[in-house]
């Protein structure tokens, strides 16, 4: 299987370092902070560069303030582009 | 079209209520003002107005909260113990500034009680009842004729205030028939209210209907605007009858039921040649200070009379403010006064001082 | 080095950043939904409340139904509810939230309504309420969260606190012969015929909060059939009053609370009905 990439975006300002999502990680990628954030709370950080993007840290966290991402295995491109719209239609076929 | 008819007082309520364009209805049994329910379950599927009767008097007004705030024409009846039952929920109503109905068919107290009339849910219904700065609009008829029209007038000024409006009629009206000119039918509401919590379009904030404000700065803003609200309450609504006053000597003063005795009363002293007359509030809150104080540098003295130990007499004399006696007659527990004993009373406080 | 050459030198890194970062719309998997409001939660770290209320906020997004759904908020930590999610919604006194629900309903019998409901809210002041709203079947959805204490008031014991568990009203622990035992409200409601669809989920783990996300949507989904109401028990933590961190809060809840509450469905549809 196609090793898959992931990452995470945390709102660290509303982050309340409950660690749950550290707990949730099955990669071991989060980790607290050790600066405090305007409230006072340590946040949560990404470690590791081994996110698969599994959204359990975002599944768990009480806050919603995570935000996943996962790299599609295949770029996406486009299958068809329509041009000269004003005159003939050509359609070209990528793949 | 408007219709005559012999009709029970709690009926003739209810009926009201269906015209009125009430759109739901939810209430627990106790005498006497079951007949409301009754009547209800009854008749209501003429216009398709929810009625619900709920496992009590705390689900009721809180069914009535929930469904009020929909902006809808939402009402509840009960008597005396049940209406204590529902007083939290009235003061949650009342600051959430929602409109509704509340009809409290009172009977004697305190505690259990019986079941016969009383007006001793004067204070409760007045002066609050539940927790908190709040008060209702309180409309309180003599006639089984006031119970249908006031059903109308108070969904009316339930809107136009954003207020829980409360009829506060007693046992015998609830139970008595008298003949009634029923208004006609009207339309239940299509269009609703901005506040209303019926849903978020995309169009606009979303609806919160909350008596909460954790702030004290901002509670304080919530009590100011409700005073504000009662203040203008009591310059625009309040309402009341003269009987007899224009040359009056002595004065009985007395709402609902009292006052139609006060009448007879009246009757009674002016052929025994002594010039009384009957003022009777209707509208309770606002309250008729202004004119009560008029009237006290006309007479020379008020003879209050009341169902109960003395409730509105208090604010009669504050109304007087000292211009001239406000003597009190009460029964309590259920019993009604007859007109004799109205005027031995008069008689026995203000005669010889006349003469 | 001329200052031309630096500018596109600093270009050419935010590039290859931006080459590098799989951070893109394509590639987004799971935010917050929309119907979750941007404001900061008052929940204490590791609660299990912002985790429900996400829960309905992406249920009410993926059915497309925001603007049609009315939510009812009780009294106890989620007093604020309202203050979270961006759909119309009343706050109701202590207990009372599925009568407010309920006459919700009956007036907007096309609308979605829950209702949102701690454990002394719903199992001790407000018992009646649940029980006849459940008892009479209203097409609605009762979300209750059941953490075994009176959270907002500081720790009190509630109709769920365990034989023995501690708050600051059973000091030494619930003695069950002098405070009663824990109310299991969830097994009572499923017996009455009201109820369509019961079960007890969690959102402590991943495959939990996929579970209680999949019970509140079905609790949506019933309303269209008004087939009755559908209760969904989410058992959860309180880690300021059981005075855990919100790991070890999870780690008690799993073995003490799953055991005597434990997770599953109580009722289910009849397949043939749905």
């Amino acid at each position: 299987m196609a090793k898959v990439k992931g990452d995470i975006v945390i709102d660290i300002e509303k982050c309340k370092g409950c660690e749950l999502c550290i707990a949730a990680c099955p990669q071991d990628s989060l980790e607290l902070s050790r600066k405090l954030n305007s409230k006072g709370y340590q946040y949560m950080v990404k470690i590791e560069d081994n996110c698969t993007g599994c959204t359990n840290c975002a599944l768990v966290c009480p806050e919603g303030i995570i935000k996943v991402y996962r790299q599609t295995t295949k770029k996406k491109e486009p299958v068809a582009t329509i041009s000269n719209l004003t005159g003939d239609i050509t359609v070209t076929v990528n793949s | 079209m408007s219709e005559m008819k012999l009709m029970k007082g709690n009926e003739a309520l209810a009926e009201a209520a269906i015209r009125a364009g009430c759109d739901a209805y939810f209430g627990y049994p106790i005498t006497p003002q079951s007949e409301v329910l009754e009547y209800l379950a009854n008749y209501a599927h003429r216009t398709g107005m929810v009625v619900l009767q709920a496992e009590s008097e705390v689900a009721s007004i809180n069914m009535v909260y929930g469904a009020a705030g929909t902006g809808r024409k939402i009402m509840t009846s009960s008597s005396s113990p049940g209406m204590s039952l529902m007083m939290e929920g009235v003061s949650y109503i009342a600051c959430a500034e929602l409109p509704c109905l509340l009809v409290n068919v009172v009977r004697g107290g305190p505690g259990l009680g019986t079941i016969q009339p009383s007006q001793g849910d004067y204070f409760q219904a007045v002066k609050g009842g539940g927790h908190g700065d709040y008060k209702l609009i309180v409309l309180a008829p003599s006639t089984v004729q006031e119970m249908v029209d006031f059903v109308r007038d108070g969904f009316d000024l339930a809107f136009k205030y954003k207020n829980p409006v409360m009829i506060l009629t007693d046992g015998a009206l609830g139970q008595m028939m008298e003949k009634v000119d029923l208004f006609p039918q009207m339309d239940r509401k299509t269009e609703f209210e901005s506040w209303a919590t019926v849903g978020k379009p995309k169009t606009r904030e979303r609806n919160v209907i909350t008596s909460l404000n954790i702030q004290a700065d901002e509670m304080e803003k919530t009590n100011i605007h409700l005073q504000a609200k009662y203040k203008l309450i009591e310059e625009n609504e309040i309402k009341y009858e003269e009987y007899m006053c224009d040359d009056a000597e002595i004065l009985l003063v007395g709402f609902g039921l009292v006052a139609r005795i006060c009448k007879k009363a009246a009757q009674l002293a002016r052929e025994k040649g002594i010039k009384v007359g009957v003022f009777r509030p209707i509208s309770l809150f606002p309250f008729p200070t202004a004119k009560i104080n008029e009237l006290a540098g006309k007479v020379k003295g008020i003879l209050d009379v009341e169902m109960n130990a003395g409730q509105m007499v208090e604010d009669v004399r504050l109304a007087v403010n000292g211009k001239i006696p406000v003597e009190f007659h009460g029964r309590m527990g259920g019993v009604v006064p007859s007109p004799e004993e109205i005027l031995h009373k008069l008689e026995e406080k203000f005669v010889g001082e006349i003469a | 080095m001329s200052e031309k050459t630096l500018v596109n030198e600093e270009q050419h890194f935010e590039e290859m950043i931006a080459e590098e970062s799989i951070c893109t719309t394509d590639n987004l998997v799971y935010e917050k939904p929309d119907t979750l409001l941007d404001t900061p939660m008052h929940y204490c770290p590791g609660c299990g409340h912002g985790v429900a209320h996400r829960l309905i906020a992406e249920v009410i997004d993926e059915l497309g139904i925001q603007e049609d759904t009315i939510g009812v908020a009780p009294v106890g930590c989620s007093v604020f509810a309202y203050n979270y999610l961006n759909i119309d919604m009343t706050e109701a006194a202590h207990g009372r939230a599925s009568a407010v629900a309920t006459a919700i309903k009956r007036v907007l019998p096309d609308k979605y309504v829950f209702s949102y409901q701690g454990d002394g809210d719903l199992a001790a002041i407000g018992t009646a309420e649940t029980i006849h709203t459940c008892n009479r079947g209203e097409n609605l959805l009762i979300i209750f969260i059941n953490n075994g204490i009176y959270g907002m008031t500081g720790g009190q014991m509630a109709p769920t606190t365990l034989p023995g568990m501690k708050s600051t009203t059973s000091p030494f622990g619930r003695d069950v012969a002098t405070m009663g035992n824990p109310l299991k409200i969830t097994e009572l409601v499923a017996q009455l015929p009201g109820v369509y669809y019961c079960t007890r989920t969690a959102v402590n783990n991943a495959g939990n909060v996929r579970r209680a996300k999949k019970a509140i949507q079905k609790g949506f989904e019933y309303q269209k059939l008004n087939k009755g109401l559908s209760f969904v028990e989410i058992v959860s933590n309180c880690p300021s009053n059981w005075k855990m961190t919100p790991l070890a809060s999870n780690k008690w809840m799993e073995e003490n609370m799953f055991a005597f509450y434990p997770l599953g469905d109580l009722k289910v549809p009849n397949d043939k009905e749905k």
